[in-house]
């Protein structure tokens, strides 16, 4: 099992100009991040949209290279996802999948078969020309760069600790700094886009 | 150019609203209401088509776009954006994505009883959700499609245009 947040200080010196997406590893990014005005801590608007939205950001901004840091919770809400973004296959996308066989967010309950799904499996059956599956941190640092170098769509399923949330929603403490309205304007405005 | 009965809502003219909004990618899963743009889009060089598995993907996607600057629309029917109601509310409508569904009235009648719940529950859940739609059922009616562009870039937020229509040009 891979520590989210060792992994991301891992990834952070690859991370180049990239648009991040840190999705269910927000919490950590936003402590790690040197360029949060490229970053899209959106948090979770709605479970299982993460993969899309990324697909989105990816095709809307063709030369930057976005990565997108998705939870096998996410996937599996919305598995079909992943054909349409091997169709589309944006070679800037990096999507990396962060597995804690549970809803950490919700108390720590397993999600269904947990322990015995290939996602690297599915995503590879679903058309993405380059899949991997890590469980150590070792692995996955050394395989960064081969990752990274190839043109996308790439996705990478990380075995992680569950991080498990059992206190009221309501009494937890708030990791974002920003509204979401706000990480969105201030990436358009690094990047220049106009527009609404 | 196909012929159509005088009138009805041809797909020439919905694309010619799309492209007069500047409609950079279509965002869509098939239905029988809006079936027939399918062939003029694929054939349109300046239009990128995304095809999602289940409409909350939709959502997402078109907030995705819209971050990068792009101007998507959702083409789903009204079955599907029901089953989509947290995507919208997530990735619509808290994060001020000014988008365009047109969405499929499946069941829709003017004058005959209706039938379908489909149809039944379309208007109910997009008054729950506070969204904005305009009807569109034939030619004349087509730029009210362009009023639904301006008000969902002028609110920030999603605006759905009922295609109360059907058929036309369905097996071109």
């Amino acid at each position: 099992m891979i520590d989210t947040a060792e992994m991301l200080q891992a990834f952070a010196p690859h991370r180049g100009d990239s648009i991040v997406i840190p999705g269910r590893g927000g919490r950590h990014w936003t402590q790690i991040s040197d360029q949060p005005n490229r970053d899209l801590p959106v948090g979770d608007p709605a479970m299982g949209g993460h993969a899309s939205f990324g697909l989105g950001v990816a095709m809307s901004l063709p030369d930057e290279r976005v990565i997108l840091f998705d939870s096998e919770g996410d996937i599996l809400m919305n598995m079909g996802a992943l054909p349409t973004i091997a169709e589309k296959a944006p070679k800037n996308f990096y999507h990396f999948m962060l597995d804690n066989e549970c809803y950490a967010t919700t108390g720590g309950q397993p999600v269904p078969n947990a322990k015995n799904i290939a996602y690297d499996v599915i995503a590879k059956g679903s058309g993405y020309p380059a899949t991997y599956a890590f469980d150590n941190l070792e692995d996955f640092a050394t395989h960064l760069e081969e990752i990274l170098g190839q043109p996308g769509p790439v996705f990478v399923a990380l075995k992680v600790n569950p991080e498990v949330e059992n206190t009221p929603i309501g009494a937890r403490v708030r990791w974002q700094t920003r509204s979401r309205t706000q990480v969105i304007d201030d990436l358009k405005g690094e990047l220049g886009i106009e527009g609404p | 150019m196909t012929q159509h009965a005088e009138g009805e809502l041809s797909p020439e003219v919905v694309m010619a609203e799309m492209k007069k909004n500047g409609v950079t990618h279509v965002v869509w899963l098939p239905d029988s209401e809006t079936n027939f743009l399918y062939l003029l889009m694929e054939a349109d060089p300046d239009l990128d088509l995304i095809p999602v598995s289940r409409e909350g993907q939709a959502f997402s996607t078109a907030a995705g776009l819209t971050v990068g600057g792009k101007k998507p629309v959702i083409l789903i029917q009204n079955t599907g954006m029901m089953e989509s109601g947290d995507s919208l509310r997530g990735w619509g409508l808290s994060l001020n994505i000014p988008v365009v569904m047109m969405v499929g009235y499946r069941g829709w009648t003017r004058h005959g009883v209706n039938t379908d719940t489909a149809a039944t529950y379309t208007e109910r859940f997009l008054n729950a959700f506070g969204i904005q739609y305009y009807l569109v059922e034939n030619g004349e009616d087509a730029p009210r499609i362009s009023v639904a562009f301006e008000e969902a870039s002028r609110t920030r937020r999603p605006v759905a245009v009922l295609v109360g229509d059907e058929y036309h040009g369905f097996n071109r």
